[in-house]
């Protein structure tokens, strides 16, 4: 069996559906610094260059006007139990333009694996971004993901992106997200993980609405048992008029297990406004009672209501 | 009718402060068996001691279910045995849809259960299917609606014995009728019935009443005159402290 089809398989195999014999749907599938598999459709260039040892440049652009149908699949991995995946990656929209990029993270066993990716995003005048990215890991959370984006949003343009962990434990997540907002620009960014043994969870998001009538909601909803550990820190800024931002913060623990939310919200201008929710605590009792008296028992309630959770 | 509940005595104390005091009542197979009692009188500790929930240990007395002895099972062990408790508030689950919390309850008690059963429930409590089943039980549901599904997820559950707090508070006139014809679909169904209401249309489907005052049981028999009793004979009390109201019964 080659590495493409272990790569796909490996991803099939996690949950994935199968999406890459599809020639309306554009791919790409990367394992380590290989790319085994690129398609393209019209108004989307995708180019991945290796340059460095381990380093993969990609660059993710649409052309003005294109709205691409059909989300298009990204497949990172490393399949092997160690390895090291860093990638640079570029993405541009040009005005008008609209993407719906999946990108499924595989890494079934990691002992040792470190993902790495640095993200510059652009999104032109009016264009549409939604991010789904998933997460499949092993059980063994010998994984380290580390993502770190810079986005800049001009005028009227969208940016949904959500982060699910789906399977296996988390290992070390470590997010870094900065966006700045111009004029009527949305950006909605969404985390969805759950954590145990001694996983670390770390996010850093901040947006920034410079602009007049910018929109931002920063949404966390994390769950944690045995010595896990999260820390959530989002930062909103609003300086122009009519700029409104929420930021919301959920975390469940159990056990050990520690979290930190620390929202920071700044408005800089009269017409804005900015809110923040922060809860931090175990499972409600009437929720878990509830299930309880249908026959559940207590880790069974629990688990469908973080389930529950980190679906909404 | 043999006797699906057996209280004895049962003393409940939260907070140091006593809640219930000697309640004995029993409830047979097919009884609708009412709980009736201003606000406060300890109705919903009662229903939440019997069901076993966290921190409704009683202090002293015997609850029997079936014959058996159930004060050291979970909550999770009486349902299994076919005890449930509709709640006076019922709770949210944010990202859990109407379909999979009804189909909770029924899968605990191993019955198996299709879609045209999870319809039959919600058409049994005036809900449309269509409408709800994939929507979520969280706090877009109005509180009536959350009660009915509640009730929905009961039915399919098949108990054999239902504590129903305020099945009849906040609900709609269609509901309420709905609901007055499923207590009477449990009651042929031969399950036992812990109805605790305010209200006498509800009252009127009891076989059997019992008034609950300060954490007491003053009066049981007969529904309408129980209520009557409690209308116009029950003295609005400023004491509701139930230690000091049996000291105040026994000097009488
Ligand atoms: N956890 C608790 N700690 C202390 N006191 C409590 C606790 N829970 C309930 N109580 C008190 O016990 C009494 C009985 O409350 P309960 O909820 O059982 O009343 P109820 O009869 O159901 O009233 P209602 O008709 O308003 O529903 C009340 O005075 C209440 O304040
Ligand atoms: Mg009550």
């Amino acid at each position: 069996m080659n590495d493409y089809q272990m790569m796909v398989d490996a991803y099939k195999k996690a949950g994935g559906e199968d999406i890459f014999s599809d020639s309306n749907t554009a791919h790409m599938v990367l394992e380590q610094d290989n790319v085994l598999g690129k398609h393209e459709v019209e108004g989307l260039k995708m180019d991945a260059e290796k340059n460095d040892k381990n380093t993969v440049d990609l660059k993710l652009q649409v052309k003005e006007g294109y709205k691409i149908k059909n989300p298009v699949h990204m497949c990172f991995g490393v399949l092997p139990k160690e390895g090291l995946q860093k990638i640079v990656m570029n993405v541009f929209l040009g005005e008008d333009a609209e993407i719906e990029v999946m990108s499924d993270c595989v890494f079934p066993n990691a002992v040792q694996v470190r993902h790495q990716m640095e993200a510059d995003i652009h999104l032109s005048k009016n264009s549409n971004y939604r991010y789904i990215e998933n997460h499949f890991h092993g059980k063994t959370g010998g994984v380290t993901v580390v993502a770190k984006a810079n986005i800049e949003m001009e005028e009227y343009s969208e940016l949904y992106t959500l982060f699910t962990l789906r399977k296996g434990r988390v290992g070390k997540i470590e997010f870094d997200y900065e966006a700045e907002l111009d004029k009527n620009a949305k950006v909605e960014m969404l985390t969805r993980i759950s954590g145990y043994a001694d996983d670390l969870i770390k996010i850093k998001e901040i947006a920034h609405l410079n602009g007049q009538n910018a929109r931002g909601i920063l949404d966390s909803k994390i769950a944690i048992k045995d010595e896990a550990r999260a820390d959530v820190y989002n930062e909103l800024t609003a300086s122009a008029p009519d700029a409104k931002g929420h930021v919301d913060c959920t975390e469940i623990i159990k056990d050990n297990a520690v979290a930190k939310a620390i929202p920071v919200v700044e408005v800089k201008h009269p017409e804005a406004k900015v809110t923040h929710e922060a809860a931090i605590g175990s499972i409600d009792s009437d929720q878990l009672q509830t299930l309880m008296a249908r026959g559940l028992d207590e880790e069974e309630a629990s688990d469908l209501i973080i389930q529950g959770l980190l679906k909404g | 009718m043999d006797e699906i509940l057996k209280i004895e005595e049962l003393n409940l104390v939260l907070d140091k402060e006593s809640i219930l005091c000697n309640i004995s009542l029993n409830i047979k197979k097919g009884e609708v068996f009412a709980v009736i009692g201003p606000n406060g009188c300890g109705k919903s500790s009662l229903a939440y001691s019997l069901m076993g929930l966290k921190g409704y240990k009683q202090k002293s007395g015997a609850i029997y279910y079936k014959d058996e002895e159930i004060s050291n099972l979970t909550v999770t062990e009486r349902a299994r045995k076919g005890m449930t408790l509709a709640w006076q508030e019922p709770a949210r689950f944010e990202g859990v849809t109407v379909k999979e919390f009804l189909s909770i309850g029924a899968q605990s008690r191993g019955n198996n259960i299709k879609q045209k059963d999870l319809e039959w429930a919600l058409k049994e409590v005036a809900i449309i299917p269509q409408k709800y089943l994939s929507r979520n039980v969280d706090e877009t549901l109005s509180g009536g609606e959350r009660k009915r599904i509640e009730l929905a997820s009961i039915l399919l559950m098949k108990p054999d014995l239902v504590i129903l707090d305020e099945p009849d508070s906040g609900v709609d006139v269609v509901a309420l009728n709905n609901i007055g014809n499923i207590i009477k679909d449990f009651k042929e169904e031969n399950i036992g019935v812990l109805l605790i209401t305010h209200s006498d249309e509800m009252l009127k489907l009891a076989d059997k009443a019992a008034l609950i005052c300060g954490g007491e049981v003053f009066n049981v028999g007969d529904p309408k005159e129980v209520s009557e009793y409690f209308k116009y004979e029950c003295m609005p009390c400023e004491d509701h402290n139930p230690v000091e109201h049996q000291e105040v019964l026994l000097n009488e």
